[in-house]
């Protein structure tokens, strides 16, 4: 067993038979893995004796559940109504255009994942994005390329 | 051990506290996003250097977001005194000025909490708390969340104390004449929850509190669970003592960590000194309370849809009756309230409902806790009583709107309010009188619009969001708010015609009509009200392709006034994305129509003197090319 699926079956092993732990189940398997690997859903399914659709209908109907991997820097740009009325949006396509990716895609080379969010609460310093966990208040599409700077030199060092 | 033993034993450990000298840094997640870890490093890095113990403690958030980094020193026997936007280099004048000697630093201070004959503003006396009444958020900023002695030190406790020596009923008439209604956005009279819960015939009973704030631009429920999860926490035991209950469960945001640590440590003491678990307090009852983590969808704050959720199902609200008093959490009879809901009670049961009875309007008793954000000079969160007009909030407490510009509208309620304009910036903020405005009080998020904000546009983002919001279980609410969407970008985009207006009225109603829950009745709210009460602004977009605040991307240009431009910067040139701008050293720069994807980076770095990009709608005004290459860019208009 790999190491991956000793660890899926320990988050199992500890919810089995709970019908109502199902969502605990998958944000647990989500902070695992960084998503929610295909191949989890029939093992979460069996361990609770519901069927799988029952298990993909809530995976895809929370926010919070990715089935994709996310890139090693995360971006969440908020689109709050307050980071809206100041532009957030703008901000967003500075993002997917200095990226080259489309929000909710991850750049081919794994770097870069980009996600739009309803509000992080931080709402007197709109418009903000967050890149990892740190937050990056009053945006601006000329500011973006700025912050991007530092995490492009660590991916090119990864490389 | 009783009450009393622990009471004492809590405020002789604050009254140490207090008479020291100390340190407070804010520490929500609004001031740990302006900086505040790096200002605790600061400090902690200063006071060791010169090898002096002072604790600093990390404390919620007292409102005043726009100030954070927030930093309060207390000295015994000298001025407490908070300080505002504080950065790690302020650290060590700090140190030196305040702690190791008699210099207040007050040029830099946002204020004293002790009158000062020197002429530093009085904090409650500025504007912002001369209006304000705090009666949930009181211990906010002010007390170690993390340290629940610092809660029963500040009169917490007391009231569950006072509760268990009354009987289930009445408690459940108390809050039922206290006349306290649910803060989760309908309004519903929380004593009559109470009642029906306590009433119906069951063995096991749940208390819930809904802290899934989902409404993008209010934050009020993390703060208080950031900053005094006690008094929830507490709330909540009451409940569960007077409709006999054993069990609850807090439901919370995936998204708010902070919130969700603070929670289970506050449950752990709270457990710990016996005010929670078996046997309270020597009652005899007992109580347990869980947490459960949402996984984001805004349709859970519905009643039935978090309880779904909560059973580990897909968030979808369901046909009521059976009402969740009578069959809530799996099946069994449940009581469900918002956390400023349950943050009412301790203040109620504790000081007995004559005080709560005397604040507020006729039909809506107490405060009303809002977030305020957008053009506004000073954000955060703030806590009225409930009849405040909107204008003393807007210019009073909100400090009025940033820039010295126009205040056009607020909207009050996230997605499911409404935008209120200045006509009726005297009306009485309340339940009722925002119902009949078109608004609700929602959740209690503010958001404050200027001049150059488009009331389309908004409409349209909060379309987006519902309809990316809707479970998709009523078909009115699925498809009606797309249609709604699709319209309002046509408006946007300068392809409706009049017509669509009477649609958009049409079938508002019928979404309204059509949908199950709280999400799809109150979708269209925000297109009704601006329709209502900027339907000029509807036409103008419409009729002549303008957005007067210039803000809907395929109805303006961006322009350089030739008279404005200084030649010899390229400011512009050098950030433009798609090489758009042209023009040479010492020329006039020149914006390619065709290329230019309206990014706004040239309006953002073209210097202020000079201030030469404006952005101009409709379209077709654009001045003619003067060299006549490009001929006059009319794209779109």
């Amino acid at each position: 067993m790999t190491e991956k699926e000793e660890q899926l079956s320990h988050i199992l092993e500890r919810h089995r038979g709970e019908r109502n732990g199902l969502i605990p189940i998958l944000l647990e398997i989500q902070r695992e893995f960084g998503y929610l690997p295909k191949e989890a859903m029939p093992r979460v399914a069996e361990s609770l004796g519901i069927k799988p659709v029952e298990v993909w209908g809530v995976a895809t109907f929370f926010n919070q559940f990715r089935l994709t991997p996310l890139g090693r820097n995360h971006i969440k740009v908020c689109m709050g109504t307050a980071c809206h009325l100041a532009g957030g949006r703008l901000v967003l396509e500075a993002l997917e255009r200095e990226l080259n990716i489309k929000v909710g895609e991850t750049s081919p080379d794994g770097h870069f994942s980009l996600e739009r969010v309803a509000c992080i609460g931080c709402c007197m310093l709109a418009p903000v994005a967050v890149i990892k966990d740190k937050i990056y208040p009053k945006m601006s599409s000329f500011k973006v390329e700025e912050a991007l700077i530092p995490y492009r030199q660590e991916s090119k060092a990864e490389d | 051990m009783r009450f009393e033993e622990i009471k004492k034993r809590a405020e002789s450990q604050w009254g140490v506290f207090s008479h020291n000298p100390h340190i407070l840094v804010g520490t929500a997640t609004c001031g740990k996003a302006a900086g505040a870890l790096d200002v605790i490093e600061a400090f902690k890095n200063e006071l060791s250097r010169r090898d002096i113990r002072v604790p600093i403690i990390q404390v919620g958030c007292i409102g005043l977001c726009y100030a954070e980094p927030l930093v309060i020193i207390s000295k015994p026997d000298s001025l407490r005194i908070a300080y505002h936007n504080v950065t790690p280099d302020l650290a060590s004048r700090l140190v030196e000025g305040y702690i190791v000697g008699d210099d207040p630093c007050l040029e830099i201070a946002l204020g004293t909490f002790e009158t000062d004959e020197r002429g530093t503003p009085y904090i409650p006396e500025l504007p912002r708390f001369e209006h304000e009444l705090r009666l949930i958020l009181g211990r906010c900023g002010y007390i170690d969340p993390e340290n629940i002695h610092d809660y029963i030190a500040n009169r917490g406790y007391s009231a569950l104390a006072r509760a268990l020596g009354m009987s289930p009923e009445q408690i459940v008439e108390e809050i039922k004449r206290s006349g306290l209604r649910g803060r989760g956005g309908a309004g519903f009279y929380a004593g009559e929850k109470w009642d029906q819960c306590r009433r119906a015939p069951a063995k096991r009973k749940y208390v819930i509190c809904n802290a899934d704030e989902g409404d993008p631009g209010a934050f009020m429920d993390r703060v208080i669970l950031e900053s005094d999860p006690q008094e929830v926490i507490e709330g909540m035991i009451i409940a569960g003592y007077a409709i006999g209950a054993e069990r609850g469960y807090i439901y919370v945001r995936a998204e708010y960590p902070l919130a969700i640590e603070r929670i289970r440590n506050a449950l752990r003491q709270a457990e710990e000194i016996g005010l929670l678990g078996e046997d309270i307090l020597g009652s005899g009852f007992h109580f347990h309370i869980g947490i459960t983590e949402g996984a984001g969808a805004f349709v859970s704050g519905e009643a039935t849809a978090l309880v779904a959720a909560m059973e580990g199902k897909r968030s979808e609200p369901r046909v009521r009756p059976p009402r969740l008093a009578e069959a809530g959490l799996w099946g069994c009879p449940t009581l469900l309230n918002n956390v400023k809901t349950f943050a009412y009670v301790p203040f109620i049961i504790g000081n007995g409902i004559d005080q709560f009875l005397s604040i507020g309007t006729e039909h809506s008793k107490g405060t009303a806790v809002f977030t305020l954000a957008g053009k506004i000079q000073y954000p955060g969160l703030t806590e009225v009583p409930m009849g405040t007009t909107l204008r003393k909030v807007v210019y009073d407490i909100a400090g009025g709107m940033r820039n010295q510009k126009k205040f056009k509208a607020v909207q009050i309620g996230g997605p499911s309010g409404g935008c209120i304009p200045e006509t009726l910036l005297d009306l009485p903020i309340d339940f009722d009188s925002l119902h009949e405005a078109g608004s609700m009080m929602g959740s209690g998020g503010m958001i404050f619009m200027d001049e150059e904000d488009c009331a389309v546009d908004t409409a349209r983002f909060f379309l987006d969001f519902t309809t990316k919001e809707s479970c998709g279980k009523c078909t009115m609410c699925r498809m009606g708010t797309l249609q709604l969407l699709s319209i309002l970008e046509d408006i946007c985009t300068g392809k409706a015609k009049i017509e669509d207006m009477e649609l958009l009225q049409e079938l508002s109603q019928d979404v309204k009509m059509g949908s199950l829950c709280g999400l799809g009745r109150s979708a269209p709210n925000p297109v009704l009200t601006t329709m209502r009460y900027f339907g000029d602004e509807y036409r103008a977009h419409i009729l002549e392709k303008r957005c007067p605040a210039l803000v809907c991307k395929d109805l303006i240009a961006y322009y350089i006034l030739r008279e404005k431009c200084d030649r010899a910067c390229e400011h512009c040139i050098l950030v433009c994305p798609t090489e758009a701008i042209k023009g040479g050293k010492g020329e006039i720069k020149v914006i390619n129509q065709e290329k230019c994807s309206k990014c706004g980076t040239c309006l953002e770095v073209c210097p202020p003197e000079y201030h030469a990009v404006v952005k101009i709608s409709p379209i077709s005004k654009l001045p003619p090319d003067p060299k006549g290459e490009e001929g006059p860019a009319q794209g779109g208009g």
